[in-house]
């Protein structure tokens, strides 16, 4: 059965390098190729559930080790992979979504002529990401972190004749170096505290204490922070969070798969996996509370203002994304609700996104939601799983986000003191925030008078159903929208199930559970009264409005990448043209102009050489009588 | 007689050359100069071995006569042809290798 | 005594003359004839090589398959050769590479073709050309060759200098398409330029050579043999005080850092790689400079070990703003090739960086580095070259959109790129980790800022995909075909060996980590022990 574990990862990658070898005879059925080759691996995926669910908790986790990697010395490297709930876990969601996704681009991608080689990308993205979760040591983990990093280029930048697209498929790779070096260090520094970066030795499993206990707090808050800021890049979290929004450029399927379910959610599984490590580090857990606070309610904003759908969902994502992260940074009283959350909403964002990407498959690739409205009923499938995935993620009573998210703010709450007071009301104020924005977007959308414009080549949008192909997926993520978080807290199976790996702790919360649920559902209902007194009941203007200081801002992403360019780019291309400047003028400048001295002074001692025989005689018997002299004259002394 | 006047007449002979290869310009008359600076070192190893009682300086001077036959051999077909080619025996004339 | 190293340094030496030796002609049969006899030669070399590898034993001798000839004997100095570790993976790169290079540069000799002879295929100068071209590459395989495989100083020294002759008859003769008017005029001064710096440094390590003998002779070491010295080193029988050994130490590191090259004597690289063609580019920057590293591994360290440890910190930092400045100047870069030039200046402060770290991660991951720079510098730079040679133009700003043209190219371009900025997953990743780790453990500063080096090297190269190969397509590419098989025939065993190496290292490692640890107890040094050693973890087995 153990066997089946390496199959996992190669059965996508094995489809992506048949479909990027294979050539045009492929063209025809590529695609369903690459969706079989991702139901593969999810089947494999449920067996190994299987499997697991028959053995004794104590016995569940399963190591694999391949072969050694890179052997020198001390450094030992080995291609292993390690499978417990956790990993499990993520590898059911992003094969489950993944094939979902694959199915929806048969129909999406159909009239692309490069259709094939979008799935081949699709497929080694989800063999990077299965790498990434299935590794059992930090150095893979980081070959799949770089290589999700990779897949996410091309699919981004896969409409590579736009500038845009291409731009920013240059800048979501960059922003995540950036992260990636954090991870660099983090695992030299492991490297050089432990001389090891194994799961197994360093972190312990249940029972086993791992070596990181014997370090000091400072070396583990280091480690923390590298690690954080290797989450920080791939997971949009402030103040790396400017790739995300343009990362929309890419097709919505990616948006759905990569840049809101899996890809964008590895930062969580990052600082989960290394739960041993911060929970040693209070320090470290702070910062990460605080980068999770700070983008929940920074990705909330941005999320308001966007009339751009993908762009609204993006700030939306990352928002959430701020939820988990800051679950995670409380310790083991949040460690297992954000991996909840973080698979309720990988449904029920992978579903918004593709409701999203029908309204624009059937809306001539419009992407502004000042254009759209009144859709409801031309799409009635779409409107039907988008309402649900949206109810979801408002944390409507009884769907999934409110099981996960109301655990998350009760977490907040119960990390006890004014820091808890203080977590709690921003998560309260994100899930207000998440209710309006929402709702803007489902008025904007679905509700209304038509706002439609022509596109550019002036034709009149006729709006309709999408195929079959992309309906399913939508109607089987709103299902997973609807029942997931119900499920997972049934008998609190998911907490049972996840606890042997992170661990559990109940924290103390000054307010009891069904306060805190009130609340939640309070503020959510402001939300959604707010939103529709904006944009229900009155006519909303095709020209956006100017708006205020803080929405102007927003609209620019709140300045981020202003601040990046000022900061950033342009100190970086003028030390870099100064430094042109110098190496031709400066370095070079010294070597020439020594060059030129030396033929200065050689074109002048030519001169002498006069060419007449009788003057080189004259210089050589000279030369001789000097020399005779000169002896004459030392003997004599 | 005394051997060392032989040595003086030596000096005065290649002194006499080496003036000649200085200041004239006429190839022949350099290339005769040159043969009379070697003769008066002939003469002076001549002298030297007759001094020292050894045979050296004459098996030197012999090396010496055979070069300077080569050379005059080689050096007067030159002279010959550059007279043939350009009418003319003055040394400076011949500047086709120079800068 | 076998005589398998001689005979691998010799197959390509007489192919040079033979080469050079078959019959001018200006028709394309005769061309064809020369290239075909030139790539067998290089093929045969290959086979020779592997062939070392394979009798070479990891666990065996120091030097294996060592064969020694008297050459001057007053001076003690035989022609003898031998294969350590770091030598065998490195005449293996040279023996792969050479190949791929000629197979790139079919064309780049023909009159017609490449810039730098008349167009007039009649001339005199043109009707040897192909011969000439074929000729010196095989002639600087078999110098780097006997330079790889030299366990004699002054027999290294020799073909360490000689290899300048042909190099600079190659980056003088041949250019690219991309030349205009102007192109000879800067193409000789990129050619003297090279010579120069190289003659200098060589220079200075002639007397140091010098030096080392008149100090080994005094105390009865009349020999310039390596293995005598560094072990008569090693166990104090030849003691050099400590000003004189600082002082031949400069002399030798003088040499190879002008070689290697390491910032600030790497000015003459841009000007050679972005003047020559790109196949020369190729043979200086992944063949002919790994001699100057290697040389660093194998004789500095050897003879000098008590000064090699006292400058090492200030030639860290030396690579230090070398990977930085490099990467920064390849990002200011308009010229494809030249970018290339200052990303290689780049990685060859990270190789020299891991070779004076004095860790077995640093050493180790420098020799690795050393073979996959190689190849993944070969892929980039052999996939611009074809580029260029479509559209005669080695300036970004002439291309865009060239995807949607011919997406082979990209595709490869983009393969060479990610390797480039040592993505994991492929062989420079390996390479790359392991030289930062190794000097992060000794230095961790350096290793941190030496770390930001993988972001400045993702702008480079993306930057540089993004003009040339996205966007729309631009009038200039309109037209432009895609690979053809030859090309392909080029790029896909790099590429094969690109993912091989970065997914399988395994086979060098134990080729490499004896001969690593072998100069590290020369230098008297150990890994720094981790603070909390962990057991290894367990291989294999299944819980």
């Amino acid at each position: 059965m153990n066997s089946l574990i390496p199959l996992l990862v190669a059965a996508p990658l094995a489809g992506a390098a048949l479909l990027l070898l294979g050539g045009r005879r492929l063209d025809r059925f590529g695609h369903w190729l690459a969706t079989a080759f991702a139901a593969l691996s999810f089947a494999f995926g449920l067996a190994l559930l299987a499997s697991m669910l028959g053995r004794e908790t104590a016995e569940r986790q399963v190591d694999v080790n391949l072969f050694s990697w890179i052997p020198v010395n001390g450094f030992q490297a080995d291609v292993g992979f390690q499978l417990d709930q956790l990993s499990i876990t993520f590898v059911l969601l992003i094969t489950g979504v993944g094939t979902l996704i694959h199915l929806y681009s048969v129909g999406y991608m159909a009239h692309d002529e490069r259709r094939r080689r979008f799935f081949a990308y699709l497929n080694l993205f989800l063999a990077a990401m299965l790498l990434l979760v299935l590794a059992d040591n930090y150095l893979l983990l980081y070959v799949g972190w770089e290589g999700v990093g990779l897949a996410s280029y091309l699919l981004i930048g896969f409409w590579q004749h736009k500038p845009s697209a291409a731009t920013a498929a240059k800048k979501a790779f960059l922003v995540n170096r950036v992260g990636d070096m954090g991870l660099s260090i983090a695992i030299m520094l492991m490297f050089a505290e432990f001389g090891s970066f194994a799961f197994g030795p360093l972190l312990g499993s249940e029972g086993t204490a791992g070596a990181v206990g014997q370090a000091s707090e400072g070396k583990l808050t280091a480690i923390g922070l590298m690690l954080l800021l290797a989450a920080c890049g791939k997971s949009a979290q402030v103040p790396l969070q400017s790739w995300l929004g343009d990362a929309m450029e890419g097709p919505t399927p990616v948006s759905a798969l990569i840049h809101a379910a899996t890809m964008v959610t590895a930062g969580v599984y990052l600082i989960t996996r290394s739960a041993s490590i911060f929970n040693l580090a209070p320090d470290a857990q702070t910062t990460v509370v605080v980068v999770g606070a700070v983008t929940l309610i920074f990705g909330a904003i941005v999320g308001c203002a966007k009339d751009d759908i993908k762009k609204a969902l993006a700030g939306s994502t990352m928002s959430q994304i701020g939820y988990m992260i800051l679950a995670a940074g409380l310790g083991p009283i949040g460690y297992v609700y954000a991996i909840m959350h973080l698979v309720t909403h990988g449904f029920f964002k992978a579903g918004l996104f593709l409701g999203a990407g029908s309204v624009m498959h059937g809306m001539n690739d419009e992407v502004n939601m000042r254009h759209y409205g009144g859709l409801r009923k031309y799409m009635p499938v779409t409107f039907v799983t988008f309402g649900l995935g949206y109810l979801a993620i408002i944390g409507f009573p009884g769907l999934s986000g409110f099981f996960s998210k109301d655990k998350i703010i009760e977490a907040a709450f119960a990390k006890g003191g004014t820091e808890g007071w203080i977590l709690g009301g921003v998560t309260l104020l994100g899930a207000a925030i998440t209710a309006f924005y929402m709702t803007r977007v489902m008025l904007l959308t679905f509700f209304g008078e038509k706002r439609w414009q022509p596109d550019a080549e002036g034709h009149e949008p006729h709006p309709h159903e999408s195929p079959s192909t992309m309906k399913i997926p939508m109607i089987v993520l709103a299902f997973g929208s609807v029942f997931a978080g119900g499920l997972f807290t049934l008998n609190s199976s998911f907490l049972h199930w996840l606890e042997p790996v992170t661990g559990h702790a109940e924290g103390d919360s000054p307010l009891s559970p069904l306060t805190v649920t009130l609340i939640t559902t309070l503020c959510m209902v402001a939300g959604v009264a707010v939103s529709y007194l904006m944009y229900g009941r009155s006519p909303v203007p095709v020209v956006p409005p100017v708006g205020s200081a803080l929405t102007r801002a927003a609209r620019r992403d709140l300045l981020q990448d202003d601040f990046n360019h000022a900061v950033l780019v342009r100190p970086g291309s003028a030390l870099a043209a100064a430094l042109v400047y110098f190496d031709s003028r400066g370095l070079d400048g010294f070597v020439n102009g020594l060059a030129a001295t030396i033929g200065g002074v050689s074109s002048r001692l030519r001169r002498i050489q006069n060419g007449y025989v009788r003057s080189y005689a004259l210089s050589m018997f000279g030369g001789t009588l000097v020399l005779v002299a000169t002896t004459l004259l030392m003997r004599s002394v | 007689m005394n051997p060392v006047n032989y040595l003086y007449l030596a000096g005065l002979l290649f002194t006499i050359g080496a003036s000649g290869v200085l200041i004239r310009r006429n190839a022949i008359v350099l290339f005769m100069c040159v043969e009379l600076m070697l003769n008066a070192s002939n003469l002076a190893l001549v002298t030297f071995s007759r001094l020292h009682g050894n045979l050296d300086g004459q098996i030197i001077a012999f090396f010496t006569m055979v070069v300077a036959a080569a050379e005059v051999v080689v050096g007067l077909a030159i002279i010959v042809s550059i007279f043939r080619t350009r009418h003319s025996a003055s040394v400076d004339d011949s500047n086709l290798m120079k800068l | 005594m076998s005589y398998l190293l001689t005979a691998t340094c010799a197959v390509p030496a007489a192919g040079a003359v033979l080469t050079a030796a078959l019959p001018a002609g200006t028709d394309d049969g005769r061309r064809r004839v020369t290239k075909i006899v030139a790539l067998a030669v290089s093929l045969a070399t290959l086979a020779l090589a592997a062939l070392v590898a394979v009798r070479f034993e990891p666990g065996g001798a120091r030097y294996q398959l060592t064969e020694s000839y008297s050459w001057i004997r007053s001076f003690g100095i035989t022609f003898s050769l031998g294969a350590d570790g770091i030598g065998t993976v490195l005449v293996l790169l040279t023996a792969v590479l050479v190949p791929v290079v000629l197979l790139a540069s079919w064309h780049d000799a023909d009159p017609e073709r490449g810039a730098g002879g008349t167009a007039d295929p009649a001339t005199f100068e043109n009707r040897r050309r192909t011969q000439a071209f074929f000729a010196l590459i095989l002639a600087v395989e078999a110098m780097v060759l006997v330079s790889f495989l030299a366990t004699d100083v002054f027999v290294f020294y020799v073909f360490f200098e000689a290899m300048l002759i042909p190099m600079y008859f190659l980056i003088g003769g041949f250019g690219d398409r991309a030349g205009g008017p102007e192109s000879a005029r800067q193409r000789s001064y990129a050619a003297v330029k090279f010579l120069l710096y190289n003659l200098l440094g060589g220079l200075v390590m002639l007397a140091a050579v010098i030096g080392l003998y008149v100090i080994a002779q005094d105390q009865g070491f009349a020999t310039f043999d390596l293995p005598t010295l560094t072990g008569a080193v090693a166990d104090g029988k030849l003691v050099v005080n400590p000003t004189a050994e600082k002082a031949l130490f400069l002399g030798f590191f003088f040499a190879f850092a002008v070689k290697a090259p390491l910032w600030p004597l790497h000015t003459w690289l841009p000007n050679a790689m972005g003047e020559s063609t790109a196949g020369t580019a190729v043979l200086i920057t992944a063949v002919v400079d790994k001699v100057g590293t290697f040389a660093m591994l194998r004789f500095c360290l050897g003879l000098f070990p008590d000064a090699s440890k006292t400058f090492a910190p200030a030639i860290l930092v030396l690579s230090l703003i070398g990977i930085m400045y490099g990467a920064l100047l390849a990002v200011g870069q308009k010229d494809i090739k030249r970018l290339i030039a200052y990303a290689s200046i780049s990685h060859f402060g990270f190789i020299i960086m891991g070779i004076f770290a004095m860790t077995s991660q640093g050493q180790s991951g420098a020799t690795l580095y050393m073979v996959n720079h190689g190849i993944s510098t070969a892929a980039l730079m052999l996939v611009a070259g074809f580029l260029i040679s479509r559209r005669g133009s080695r300036l970004i700003a002439d291309y865009g959109g060239v995807q949607k043209v011919a997406p082979v190219l990209a595709g490869s371009f983009l393969i060479g790129g990610l390797a480039t900025l040592s993505l994991p997953g492929l062989a420079p990743f390996v390479s790359e980790f392991l030289v930062l780790v190794g000097t992060f453990t000794r230095y961790p500063v350096i290793g941190i800022i030496a770390t930001f080096g993988i972001v400045l090297a993702a702008l480079y190269v993306l930057v540089l995909y993004q003009r040339t190969m996205t966007g729309p397509v631009k009038d200039s590419v309109r037209g432009m075909h895609d690979l053809k098989v030859r090309e392909l025939a080029v790029v896909a065993p790099l590429v094969a060996l690109t993912i091989l190496l970065g997914v399988y290292p395994k086979p060098l490692t134990d080729i490499v980590n004896p001969a690593v640890d072998a100069t590290l107890s020369q230098v008297h040094e150990t890994d720094p022990a981790p603070a909390h050693p962990v057991a290894a973890t367990p291989g294999g087995e299944q819980k």
